[in-house]
């Protein structure tokens, strides 16, 4: 298969298994087959596709020019292929884990649901994949649309509440701000292509430049930077599949991840660090990775708790991205990954406690531990990986953030960065404690509670199991963050 | 006959007016309306096909040479948006005939149709002549057959919305009349050609400078510009779905054309910048803009939020033409285009519901979007196309207008666009919402997706929603051409 085909069969895939599953709606195993088989080709595709741009072919692909001199295309660039690395297969992963989820928990509509994932899916291939500010522009936007049916799944006053906070503050920041940055650049520049060394250096005055990277920073609202973070909470009225990996992966790592390409490709990391553009910007994202702990720190409800560890997790990556430093740059291209199984392994587990046992608050789960032993020894991996402790994957990220943040000179954002960790533990390690060591408030034993569906638990330990692969492994996702960043 | 063409696309429906009015049947009366409709269709892609590659026609009415006898003058402009009319009506009239036959009593459907045949010799004819005074001539034609569509309307409010349309419509037209009476008084001549060599001498003179403030509020009137809009939300409201689907795509884009030849052609470039009129036009277009969005958002009728819609939209183009800029004239008419096919294919959708429920006020839609998923996909894609998402026609339609700002550094027009963008995001999704997630109201009968031949004819215009979104060689680059012929209005 030549690399432009399997490129277009990435995207096409699971756009097809959309289709095929309206189609086979009647039938739910032969449905949940269709999910299962598109989810396990694209994963084996993006493999392939991953291993051959790593031998050094490149290639791209035009499909149409709705503007002039602004096409619809695709290449495959470091970023993107890590990118749609992590989200191919995870996506497989999740297939396995939301039919038991979905079935376990009796869900409405299971065939909208398995078909706006697909969609959701194929949109985050196209971001992954866009080779210029329009394309990944067309493909954010049809995230978001493909995403809000997910949201409002449950069809109740909340979820249509948390839908409208949903598509409001998502669609309103990108229509608002982020397609004004784009334009801005267009106009600036005449060109919206992504480019090695940036596009804007000697176009644009360096004053305006942070006002120009502020329209990004704010306008890609997916990155859920504060104070346009409250869409991400709001999600979590979602089948809690949809929260792991479209809201702990998909979805909120496309956001990062434009803002990464911005920052590399429309910026360039050598004009950002000479003109100091992100100087001021930069503690915007700093008090967001504090404040969102903070906030996590109250919040009883599990999956809220998630959520804003998530907003600060993400600041990370900004954090790392606006450093623009190698060091800094490789961390934040790191933690893409990383995070990502360490976070999804988070919610599984969140997700297998809700079907098995209905509880959805941290202070209910005191001694649930012994009954579900497998789920909240996963959950604790995932927490230690969150916090970047050996001999998990997260330190890798966390690693090369702090040493940009050395590298730069900027020792209070590494005290941040230290503060955060601190603060990771003290939100999150509580929660497999509480489990295994505390006794339920009633002082009774569960003993009608039992693990979650077998393909549940199996998902939960394949993304944990990643996790620790992952410190002794990282090479795959090392090499594609060194080449993004130039260099290796 | 291909030196016919501008001709026959005014005549052809002139003539089969009266015959179809005389036809004793409703389904005979239709057949003969759409192939008279496809007809104009295919002759005006055929012009703007001859205009592309051999340049601007100039037929001479009766063999009367021009400025004394009548000229039919054709360039990008003009062909573009006759096809624009032209083709709107082809996919609308395989719509009507189940939908008329709902809406309208057995007995008038013939009238019905003949009327709709008015319409389009009047609105073909604006675009096809040269004359000013013959644009007076077309425009009352189209009006007064729009008047009678829109009375046709079921709910007895039609005949108010008529009637306000009509005393509208007549000051509208009137003004025209005497702003073209005042530039006649002062160069002799009516002929568009004749008068951009004649009027630069005489552009001192108060007498044209008044002239030309009473043809630009005559248009704007009947453009429906921000504060003139008043008729537009109950003439669309009121009238049979077929005729508010017809106009909402239509009548509005012709006045703007007009709009855009006066200033273009008829008076010499730059000319509007020596007057308030292209402050004015940015005024009203934002104020327009912002204040019918935000009235769109609280209609409980969808047709009216739609409507509403349509006076915002309308903002937009009026943004371009203040802009005085080729970029500004070209996303003026990129969005005379996309608008066209955006409120074609939604008010085409919610006739989809009217056909099945006979009704359209928001709390009588809840849960609709489950019976009839394809016209609910149909609003939703539509909708999408209204505030601009890309993919989208009216995508294509925001960038060219926001670059076209930006060029100018009109801050406040860029932001207002954007803000413009996400008021359609807030009445859109208010429909959506209705549509899909509040609960079925009990009416005791299961409604059904509407018939496939209303669904054709919409989903058309959806894909050419799609499909202008992505591929723009038609639109942008006939905007282009013809916004280099209107010379962006600067001198």
């Amino acid at each position: 298969m030549s690399a432009e085909t399997l490129l277009l069969t990435i995207l096409l895939l699971p756009l097809a298994g959309a289709v095929g599953i309206v189609i086979t709606r009647h039938n739910p195993n032969v449905r949940e087959a269709v999910t299962l088989l598109s989810a396990a080709l694209v994963a084996v595709l993006v493999v392939m596709l991953a291993a051959r741009f790593l031998d050094g072919e490149a290639f791209a692909l035009t499909l149409i020019e709705p503007l002039p001199g602004i096409a619809i295309a695709f290449e495959i660039e470091a970023l993107g292929m890590l990118f749609a690395l992590v989200a191919g297969l995870l996506w497989v992963v999740t297939s396995v884990y939301s039919i038991g989820y979905m079935r376990g928990h009796n869900e409405q509509n299971q065939t909208r649901f398995f078909a706006a994932f697909a969609v959701s899916i194929a949109a985050t291939m196209g971001i992954a994949f866009s080779a210029n500010l329009l394309t990944l522009f067309l493909f954010y936007e049809l995230l978001t649309l493909a995403t809000y049916p997910l949201v409002t799944h449950a069809g109740t006053p909340a979820a249509k509440q948390g839908g409208r906070t949903y598509l409001g503050i998502l669609l309103g920041t990108s229509i608002g701000l982020f397609l004004l940055g784009i334009l801005v650049t267009w106009s600036l520049t005449g060109r919206v292509d992504f480019q090695a060394g940036g596009i804007l250096s000697g176009h644009v005055d360096p004053a305006w430049a942070g006002l120009l990277y502020a329209l990004f920073l704010f306008g890609i609202g997916k990155a859920a930077v504060m104070p346009f973070h409250r869409w991400l909470p709001a999600a979590m009225v979602a089948p809690t599949p949809v929260s792991a990996l479209l809201h702990a992966v998909a979805v909120v790592k496309a956001g990062v991840f434009t803002l990464l390409k911005v920052t590399l490709y429309i910026f360039g990391g050598e004009f950002i660090l000479s003109n100091d553009v992100t100087g001021g910007l930069i503690w915007v994202v700093a008090a967001t990775i504090l404040i969102a702990s903070l906030v996590a720190m109250t919040k009883d409800n599990l999956k809220a708790r998630l959520a804003y560890s998530t907003v600060s997790q993400l600041s990370y990556i900004a954090l790392g991205a606006m450093l623009a430093s190698k060091a800094g740059l490789i961390g934040a291209s790191m933690h893409i990954a990383m995070h990502a199984f360490a976070k999804i392994t988070l919610f599984f587990a969140a997700g297998a406690i809700f079907v098995a046992s209905h509880k959805k608050q941290v202070s209910e789960l005191n001694g649930l531990g012994r009954a579900m032993p497998v789920t909240f020894a996963a959950f604790f991996i995932g927490t230690l990986s969150i916090i970047g402790l050996p001999p998990f994957g997260g330190m890798w990220s966390k690693w090369y953030l702090a040493l940009g943040a050395v590298e730069t000179a900027q020792l209070l954002l590494l005290a941040v960065l230290m503060i955060s960790s601190l603060l990771n533990i003290m939100y999150l390690l509580p929660i497999p404690i509480r489990a295994f060591f505390s006794k339920p408030a009633s002082g009774e034993h569960y003993t009608e509670i039992a693990e979650a569906p077998k393909s549940m638990l199996l998902a939960m330990v394949v993304t944990s199991s990643a996790c620790v692969i992952l410190f002794f492994y990282p090479d795959p996702f090392y090499r594609l963050a060194g080449l993004a960043v130039g260099g290796n | 006959m291909e030196d016919h063409i501008s001709l026959l696309l005014v005549v052809v429906p002139l003539i089969a007016a009266p015959v179809v009015a005389v036809l004793p049947r409703g389904r005979s009366a239709w057949a003969v309306a759409f192939i008279v409709a496809a007809a104009c269709a295919v002759l005006a892609g055929m012009q703007l096909w001859a205009v592309l590659t051999e340049g601007a026609i100039s037929y001479e009415l009766g063999g009367w040479a021009p400025p004394w006898g009548i000229e039919y003058r054709i360039d990008a402009v003009n062909a573009f948006v006759a096809l624009i009319v032209a083709a709107i009506a082809a996919i609308t009239l395989p719509y009507a005939l189940l939908s008329v036959e709902r809406e309208i009593p057995e007995e008038k459907i013939p009238l019905f149709y003949s009327a709709m045949l008015l319409c389009l010799t009047g609105l073909l004819g604006i675009t096809q002549t040269g004359d000013i005074f013959n644009v007076f001539v077309f425009l009352e034609i189209s009006s007064l057959a729009s008047y009678a569509l829109i009375s046709l309307g079921r709910d007895r409010q039609a005949f108010t919305a008529a009637y306000q349309y009509l005393i509208m419509g007549t000051i509208g037209a009137t003004f025209y009349l005497i702003g073209v009476g005042l530039i006649y008084s002062q160069t002799g001549s009516l002929n568009m050609q004749d008068l951009a060599t004649l009027l630069p001498g005489v552009l001192h003179l108060k007498t044209v400078e008044t002239g030309f403030a009473f043809i630009m509020i005559g248009i704007a009137l009947k453009l429906a510009l921000f504060p003139l809009h008043l008729w537009l939300p109950n003439a669309y409201t009121y009238a049979p779905s077929v005729v508010t689907v017809f106009l909402a795509a239509t009548a509005t884009k012709v006045a703007v054309y007009v709009m855009l030849r006066i200033l273009g052609t008829v008076f010499p470039q730059g000319f509007a910048l020596t007057t308030p009129a292209d402050e004015l036009f940015i005024v009203a277009g934002i104020a327009g803009i912002v204040i019918a969005s935000v009235y769109a958002i609280y209609q409980q009728n969808v047709k009216r939020l739609l409507a509403y819609s349509s006076v915002a939209q309308v903002g937009y183009m009026a943004l371009g033409i203040g802009f005085a800029s080729a970029a500004g004239v070209t996303a003026a008419l990129v969005h005379l285009f996309n608008h066209a096919l955006m409120k074609g294919a939604l008010f085409m959708a919610v006739g989809a519901i009217i056909y099945r429920i006979g009704a359209c006020r928001m709390d009588q839609i809840h849960g609709l979007g489950r019976a009839m998923p394809w016209t609910f996909g149909a609003i939703v894609i539509g909708g999408l196309s209204l505030v601009g998402v890309p993919g989208t026609a009216g995508f294509i339609s925001k960038w060219y207008l926001v670059v076209a700002a930006l060029e100018q550094e009109a801050w406040i027009s860029v932001a207002v666009i954007l803000m413009g963008s996400l008021l359609a995001v807030v009445y859109v999704g208010k429909l959506i919402e209705a549509l899909y997630f509040k609960p079925v109201t009990d009416t005791g009968t299961a409604v059904s997706e509407a018939p496939l031949l209303l669904l054709v004819p919409t989903w058309g215009l959806v894909f050419a929603n799609v499909y202008f979104g992505l591929n723009t060689d038609l639109t942008v680059g006939v905007a282009e051409k013809a916004a280099a012929i209107l010379g962006g209005m600067k001198p």
